[in-house]
């Protein structure tokens, strides 16, 4: 073929991906531009001197293609060889944090390389990413046996740990999007429902007056007997699995929520959940958590209130690029990191919103229809884990600016500012269509 | 195995999908739906700085400023910048202790926020403000703010000017919305009445400003921003040296001199004793003047000129002749024989003059101003056959006296002026219990009974006969600037009120000759000017009070009223001193003194001797040391009730001592400032005291 006689790194590569990847780039460039300058300032030197963020992120966007680039000089094989040994890496990297953290901004998660801030916990989804693959494409994994389900946790769940042993619960929540694509490869969905109901039972926990649910549950129970009973055979199973259900909602009721909010999670983490459900903290005294107190200690729901301020007030067309009081005088707190969707939101209002959410969804269903095409079930697995890391990362980013999650500082990938992340992110897509070039072979 | 689970992807992508889907509707609710959040953004980065206008200036007849606008400097703090800021030193230049600092910075807090300035210390004292200035560099936080402040050049016309002060929520309430918190309003006099022409017109300044309130350049601009507008000036008739020289002769006394122009109704001078200093009350010490004076029982604030309600006495006569005569009830040749008292009814009104023949006509009785003769003419026209009962001759009456502009508001542009009191037939009905008779109100004539009148109503009334018929409402404010069709405010000053011209012009003259006898050889020789013809007529009015159960006869309210020159009328002058003795001592040479210093321009050598004598002299009645005591004895008393705190008390107690002899005051009590249960005691044993002394 054509391609044999002249290979070039071009070859079999979506460009459609590339494209998009660049174009949330330019986005984020000019996003934290416009959060970033002052009239007045030489735009092309302060670009070129380094010293601001966007010049920063610049150097940053160059780093990650440079890395990208020897992404795609590499032998696809080379992943699938060396996963095991990047994921060995990654967990000595988290591990390294302990004796060598800096604190910046109450976490302990980052390590300070020269005028680098190294954040492990960010990285280390990429080699997460490359091991579950590898487990999961192995010939001997079957969903269906509860060891390989423990096996793929496990590789899961090792690094989150440690990612909350650094105060940084809302980096170690991203892990859970792995649990997306051991649903695609076969997790019973079993689990999902169960996952689901839980999630349902702790936000009604935190909504109802706990005795109040439990009567609830009590009665939906006795309901559930008696017709089961009624209506169908009559079985001693269904009492005995009503009933253990009934025991572990209470129990969820009763001490995990309690624990949690209390063992678990830090204040502020706590208060920013209930905030959102606009509710007092009912844990607020019972808190035993050491942590950071967050750095300016202003009201718990300040930073939603002036993100959804500024996002409000884009209205629909936006208030133009630039003209945003509510970003450009700091309004919002941390708005190049994470708080970036509120520059656009107020800039461009609902119609840039919507197109920036437009070129995510594409890029999202880019990358499911990428990994539904691949002949290696490696290649698949790893192509649903960037695109579960990333859709957790958008949305979950996403509704805490406009008041919809609790605020965890996770950003929002290749628009927010910081080196860590665009350069994990970038490497996670780089992998995904050096693999997809490849998609001819199989990989073991 | 991948091809068992191919499904799945679709759910995956369902899910994917499905939370945009929530996230667009949220921001479409945000952005689109909700329309709060532009007007949030815009209370957070845009700050509305209102720009005050210069309040306009006052003016007297020659262009002279009564008023002008100066700076004065408050000391502004902004609470979270102060903190680094050197409270020691900061104190010390202020003269404070730490504990007000800090209370201060907690008001300052509470009223504002951390973030923005609130005032910390206002109008600082030049000295101060220099000192501050100097060393504002130690204190960050601190800043010296300007604020514009009335000033008085001449340092009169406090009671015709009034003063500004800032709106309350009353009239933040009642402008509807239209004056702010800070502004300031015109509280009194002029500044009250004419404040929409004095205001001018706010100018607002879009200031941009971060999160931490720091501003930080125009908003769009300045495009949407708006200039102030200067208030407009006022010219007055007001004569600043007349009105200097009428506080002056006020001063130290109980009363008032109202001077005005009769062929226009200008108020020339307006003086009302006791008296202050308008720059008292813009300086730095405005608050605790201004308390001192409303506690004053003698009430330096109240306008006597148009507030204080007195009986007028003879300055009625002429009035109650002119009416008789218009009647027809008497003749100018008519008579009676006075033999020093009126016998008519079935008490006896006394009569000053004893001689015969003082009362043998008009224009004697005028001059010698006979009390039986008055009195005679007043039950004359109350009589009068012509109306068959003395109930209509006494509407009759009542519509001439308010045909004077006696008995209700004048209209003067001054706000909160009284109506005084002209007695008709409902108020006698209801004491009488309607059988009267003309010796019921036979007074009235000599000026007594139930009549009040104010002092600028003395002056009108004195407008109308110099004018022979008609009169302007007496005004101060000739015009003001750039007055327009809109401006109504002036238009009732400009119309003419015939309100007696049908009483023929030759009645007036006997009236008039009357009058100019009192002054060239009757009652008011004092009030003499060489080369001019004075109409005057002098009056003593009876009065007494009640102070602690027992009604004390005072003395009389001396008083004058006067137009000249007789031939072309340019000035009435009309004076009330009260307590004071016979008309002739004190009010008709202050009348006289006023209508020389504006006719003549200047006094006569001579006459300095006499305004020396008359600034000089003090004659408040002594019954107010003992009521200024007992007032602020109940109000102590009051407080301490409320606050339990015997400071109150204290305070008030050692007074005792400064109450001259010949009143009823107890024996001073003393207290020993030990026991708060001690003083309460002794405050009950000084009341049952004053009890038992006046039961």
């Amino acid at each position: 073929m054509n391609n044999q006689r002249n290979p070039t790194i071009s070859k079999g590569v979506d460009s459609t991906l590339i494209w998009l990847y660049l174009l949330l780039v330019a986005i984020g460039l000019m996003s934290i531009f416009s959060v970033t300058y002052h009239e007045g300032d030489d735009v092309l030197r302060s670009f070129l001197n380094f010293k601001t963020n966007y010049s920063k992120q610049l150097i940053f966007f160059a780093a990650s293609l440079l890395i990208g680039l020897f992404i795609l000089l590499t032998d696809s094989k080379f992943f699938t060889a060396t996963a095991n040994i990047w994921y060995a890496f990654g967990i000595l990297l988290l591990l390294l944090v302990f004796p060598f953290h800096t604190n910046v901004k109450g976490t302990e998660s980052i390590i300070k390389l020269g005028g680098f801030n190294l954040q492990p916990a960010e990285l280390c989804k990429v080699f997460v990413c490359l091991a579950l693959a590898k487990y999961l494409s192995r010939v001997d994994t079957d969903f269906s046996k509860t060891s390989s389900q423990l096996m793929a946790a496990g590789i899961v769940f090792l690094p989150a740990l440690i990612t909350i042993a650094q105060a940084e619960t809302g980096l170690a929540l991203v892990f859970l999007a792995f649990f997306l694509v051991m649903f695609r490869e076969g997790l019973p969905a079993g689990y999902l429902v169960i996952g689901f109901s839980l999630a349902v039972l702790v936000v009604a926990t935190l909504l109802v007056e706990r005795t109040v649910l439990v009567i609830i549950l009590t009665c939906i129970a006795l309901l559930a007997i008696y017709f089961g009973w009624r209506f169908t055979r009559r079985r001693r199973e269904l009492i005995i699995i009503v009933a253990l259900t009934w025991v572990v909602c209470v129990a969820v009721i009763w001490l995990a929520v309690p624990f949690i909010f209390t063992k678990v999670l830090q204040k502020h983490q706590v208060e920013r959940v209930f905030s959102l459900i606009g509710r007092e903290n009912p844990y607020a005294n019972s808190n035993t958590v050491e942590g950071f107190e967050p750095v300016a200690k202003k009201d718990t729901d300040y930073n939603v209130r002036q993100s959804k301020i500024a996002i409000g007030s884009g209205g629909f067309a936006g208030r133009g690029f630039l003209k945003g009081t509510q970003t450009r005088f700091d309004f919002v707190p941390e708005q190049s990191t994470d708080f970036i969707f509120c520059t656009i939101g107020e800039g461009f209002g609902f119609l840039g919103c919507l197109a920036v959410l437009g070129i995510y969804v594409f890029l999202l269903l880019r990358m499911v229809n990428i990994a539904e095409r691949q002949r290696s079930v490696f290649s698949r697995c790893y192509a649903y884990g960037v695109a579960s890391v990333f859709f957790f990362h958008i949305a979950i980013n996403i509704c805490m600016t406009i008041g919809l999650a609790p605020v965890i500082g996770i950003p929002l990938p290749f628009i927010s500012y910081g080196g860590t992340s665009l350069i994990s992110f970038s490497t996670m897509l780089f992998i995904l269509v050096r693999l997809d070039a490849d998609r001819q072979m199989v990989l073991r | 195995m991948s091809v068992f689970n191919q499904s799945r992807s679709n759910i995956i992508r369902l899910i994917f999908l499905g939370l945009f889907l929530i996230i667009i509707v949220q921001l479409f609710n945000l952005q689109v739906i909700q329309g709060k959040y532009k007007q949030l953004a815009m209370n957070n980065a845009v700050f509305a700085k209102v720009k005050y206008p210069d309040r306009g200036i006052i003016y007297d007849r020659k262009n002279r400023p009564i008023l002008n606008n100066t700076i004065m400097y408050d000391l502004v703090v902004v609470p979270n910048e102060a903190r680094k800021t050197d409270t020691f030193g900061l104190c010390e230049i202020l003269g404070i202790d730490t504990a007000e600092y800090k209370k201060r910075i907690i008001e300052a807090r509470l009223k504002n926020g951390p973030y923005r300035p609130s005032i910390f210390e206002d109008l600082l004292e030049p000295q101060l403000q220099a000192r501050l200035d100097e060393n504002i560099y130690k204190f960050p936080g601190f800043a010296l703010v300007e604020r514009p402040v009335r000033v008085y050049p001449f340092n009169a016309a406090a009671h015709i000017m009034g003063y500004i002060g800032e709106a309350d929520s009353n009239i933040i309430k009642r402008s509807n919305g239209f004056y702010h918190m800070g502004d300031y309003v015109g509280r009194n006099g002029l500044e009250a009445y004419y404040e929409k022409v004095l205001m001018g017109q706010r100018g607002v300044e879009f200031l941009l400003k971060d999160n931490k309130n720091r501003l930080v350049g125009n908003y769009e601009k300045g495009r949407y921003d708006t200039s102030a507008i200067r208030g407009r000036n006022l010219h007055t008739y007001i004569d600043i040296e007349l009105q200097q020289l009428a506080e002056k002769l006020i001063a130290g006394k109980l009363g008032a001199v109202v001077a005005l122009d009769p062929k226009t109704g200008g108020i020339l001078a307006m003086a009302s004793g006791p008296n202050y200093d308008p720059n008292s009350l813009t300086g730095p010490n405005k608050q605790k003047n201004y308390g001192r004076m409303v506690l004053d029982v003698r009430a330096p604030l109240l306008n006597r000129a148009i507030q204080g309600f007195y009986p007028p006495g003879s300055t009625y006569k002429p009035l109650g002749a002119l009416i008789a005569l218009d009647e027809g009830v008497i003749t100018p040749a008519n008579g009676i024989g006075c033999t020093g008292a009126y016998y008519g009814c079935n008490r006896v009104v006394r009569c000053t003059e004893h001689w015969q023949g003082h009362s043998a006509n008009l224009r004697l009785s005028i001059a010698w101003s006979c009390n039986s003769f008055f009195s005679d003419v007043f039950r004359k026209t109350i009589d009068n056959p012509a109306y068959h009962s003395s109930r209509a001759g006494l509407v009759k009456w009542t519509e001439y006296m308010h045909r004077f502009g006696l008995g209700h508001r004048i209209g003067v542009d001054l706000p909160s002026e009284i109506g005084a009191n002209v007695p008709d037939t409902t108020q006698y009905d209801k004491e009488y219990r309607r059988s009267w008779n003309s010796c019921t109100m036979v007074t009235i004539g000599i000026g007594q009974d139930k009549l009040t009148i104010t002092p600028l109503q003395m002056a009108n009334s004195m407008a109308i006969i110099a004018n022979k018929g008609y009169y302007y409402i007496p005004h101060f404010v000739k015009n003001f600037e750039n007055e327009t069709e809109k401006d109504t405010v002036l238009r009732k000053y400009r119309q003419k009120h015939e309100v007696l011209t049908h009483i023929p012009k030759d009645v007036y003259d006997i009236v008039q000759q009357g009058m100019q006898d009192v002054v060239d050889h009757g009652t008011a020789r004092v009030a003499q000017i060489p080369g001019i013809n004075i109409c005057a007529k002098t009056g003593t009015a009876e009065n007494k009070t009640v102070l602690d159960g027992k009604v004390i006869q005072l003395k009389d309210n001396s008083m004058f009223v006067c137009f000249a020159p007789r031939e072309d009328p340019k000035i009435c002058v009309a004076v009330v001193v009260q307590n004071a003795g016979y008309g002739a001592t004190w009010a008709a040479p202050i009348g006289s003194l006023m209508v020389e210093k504006y006719l003549t321009d200047s006094l006569r050598s001579e006459r300095v001797a006499e305004v020396k004598r008359i600034s000089e002299a003090n004659i408040i009645p002594d019954y107010f040391e003992r009521l200024q005591f007992k007032t602020d004895s109940v109000r102590a008393y009051k407080w301490f009730e409320l606050t339990k705190d015997s400071n109150y008390i204290r305070k008030y107690l050692p007074r005792h001592h400064s109450v001259k002899k010949g009143n009823q005051v107890p024996a001073p009590v003393v207290v020993k400032p030990a026991k708060d249960q001690m003083i309460n005691q002794n405050l009950y044993a000084k009341r049952s005291t004053t009890d038992k002394r006046h039961p």
